[in-house]
Order: structure tokens, then C-alpha cells, then sequence
């Protein structure tokens, strides 16, 4: 499985705000054990999607010059379920980008319908730093494989 | 009119309410960040970019939190104790800090009793001070 979990960018106004969209299929194994009967994406999930579009944010606005690492959620708030079939909008707005990291605000929605909004922090990490080796790749908020969803839909 | 003690203590309160997800009454000038109020390392640059905005200021990387203190390669360690040079340096570079109750019992593991709500108000007075006359 890809670690991918928004499907296409809408829009990247640089440095102030991005949007990202996500289907939801039966096709994705999870949701048939989450829940049995009764499927209903994970928060988890939701979170991902915001951190991946939020992250994409701050990255491009200093030409992913930095490694950007989920650090922290200060709040996040689910308000509804999101169910096979629903289209998610990701939106994420960059509140503070500095050059230690910086934090977004994002909202995921379906048509009208908040479901979830979150305040994310993350961190810069550079190739020089001496931790770098130690961070395992998952942590890293885009690779090239991630990147890929800009494209999408492009000739 | 200059921010008074009082003032700035409301809101560095609101401040870390919101990067530590503590509630005002454990908020009072003696908690401690890490032991009190459960602070982790990346809560210290949460807690950097809310007071910054917060206060309107700019805090330079390392200045209200020295990072890198007691690594091994410091030199200000040795034997789990903060050297007389340590000290010194902590003095230097955290006139914010109660270092006389490190000095007095100087176990790396208190370094983060330093790290205290008075010290960052301490800190901000300072600042805000530097700025006014500025």
C-alpha cells in the first residue's frame, strides 16, 4: 500500500492556503475491518489527509527546501463520519511558517458538511542535522511519492 | 503602559494552555514545564511560535530555551552533574533561570526544573522591557 492519502490537489495559492481532494472506496481494505458491517473511514486517516495537504503547503512554500515532519497536533476535532462514496475536501491554511517549521489550520469536508478540523505543527529537519539518520522515512510528511498528487490529472 | 507581572502571566497562562492542553488552575509561576504540566521536547517550539505571536515579539532560535545543554559533548557535564563551567554558562545565557537552585544541587535531571512558568515571564519582562526602550 501507498502511504498516500489524498488524491489530487485542487489548489495551492503558495504560502497561504491549499486544497486537497479524497475519495473514499470500498476498494480500500481497512474499511472493511473499520468497522465490520459498518464501514467509516479512521480519524486517523482524516488527520493524515490534513497533515499531507498541509504539509505540501509548507514544504512548496520554502521550495521543499526542508524535510517537514508532522510534530504535533495541538487540536483536532472530529464533528461527523465519513463513509464510503463521500468525496473529502481537504482545505489547509498556513498560519506560521518559520524556518524551525510551522503550523496550519485545515478542515475536511464533505459537500457542506465539516467533518473535521485540526491545528498542525510541524517541524524542519535538514540533511546536515545530526538526527537525521535516526528519523525513519515514514515520518516525513512528503517524498517523491507523495509529490506525485500535484500531477494528477495533468498532461 | 508597560505589561505588569499579572499581565503577562494571563497570558503566557492562555499560551500554554494551548500547547500543552493544561488547564489554567495548574498554570501558576512555580510549575514546572516538563514535570508539572507534562511538557514534551517539540512542545518547547510549540510553545516559542505561541509566544511570539501571542506577544508580538521575536525569539531567537536557543534564547529562552538553550538547547543542546547537557549533551555529553557539551563539556559542561560530568559524572550527571552540571560542571562550575556549566553553570557559569547557564547563568550567561538564561539570566531568566533560577540558577542558584541548580548551582545548589547541580544533578543533570534538575536542568529541566529550570524550566519553569516564572522563568518565561521573567523572560518576556525582560524582552518587553529591551523593546520599550528600544
Amino acid at each position: 500500500m501507498r502511504w498516500i492519502w489524498i488524491d489530487r490537489f485542487l489548489e495551492l495559492q503558495s504560502g497561504v492556503q491549499a486544497r486537497a481532494v479524497k475519495n473514499v472506496t470500498m476498494a480500500e481494505e481497512h474499511l472493511h475491518d473499520h468497522y465490520p458491517g459498518f464501514p467509516v473511514m479512521p480519524g486517523s486517516l482524516m488527520l493524515e489527509g490534513m497533515a499531507q495537504t498541509g504539509g505540501i503547503l509548507l514544504g512548496e512554500k520554502n521550495q521543499f527546501k526542508h524535510i517537514v515532519i508532522l510534530a504535533k497536533v495541538p487540536n483536532i476535532t472530529f464533528h461527523s463520519e465519513v463513509v464510503p462514496g463521500d468525496q473529502v475536501i481537504y482545505t489547509a491554511k498556513l498560519v506560521d511558517a518559520r524556518d524551525e517549521g510551522g503550523t496550519v489550520e485545515c478542515t475536511a469536508t464533505v459537500g457542506e458538511r465539516l467533518v473535521a478540523e485540526a491545528e498542525i505543527m510541524f517541524a524542519h529537519l535538514d540533511q546536515s542535522d545530526p538526527t537525521f539518520g535516526a528519523i525513519d522515512q515514514k515520518n516525513f510528511v512528503f517524498s517523491m511519492n507523495l509529490m506525485s498528487v500535484m500531477d494528477v490529472g495533468r498532461v | 503602559m508597560p505589561m505588569t507581572q499579572d499581565d503577562i502571566l494571563t497570558k503566557v497562562r492562555t499560551t500554554l494552555c494551548d500547547a500543552l492542553g493544561v488547564d489554567e488552575d495548574e498554570v501558576t509561576l512555580e510549575s514546572t514545564l516538563v514535570g508539572d504540566l507534562g511538557a514534551e521536547s517539540i512542545d518547547f517550539l510549540d510553545i516559542v511560535f505561541r509566544l511570539e505571536k501571542n506577544f508580538s515579539l521575536k525569539i531567537p532560535r536557543g534564547e529562552l530555551f538553550p538547547e543542546s545543554l547537557a549533551s555529553a559533548d557539551s563539556g559542561f557535564v560530568k559524572d550527571g552533574k552540571v560542571t562550575t563551567e556549566g553553570i557559569a554558562e547557564l547563568r550567561k545565557r538564561m539570566p531568566h533561570a533560577d540558577v542558584d537552585k541548580l548551582a545548589a544541587d547541580p544533578r543533570v535531571q534538575n536542568i529541566q526544573e529550570l524550566f519553569t512558568v516564572g522563568m518565561i515571564v521573567k523572560f518576556l519582562q525582560n524582552k518587553l522591557a529591551k523593546s520599550a526602550a528600544a
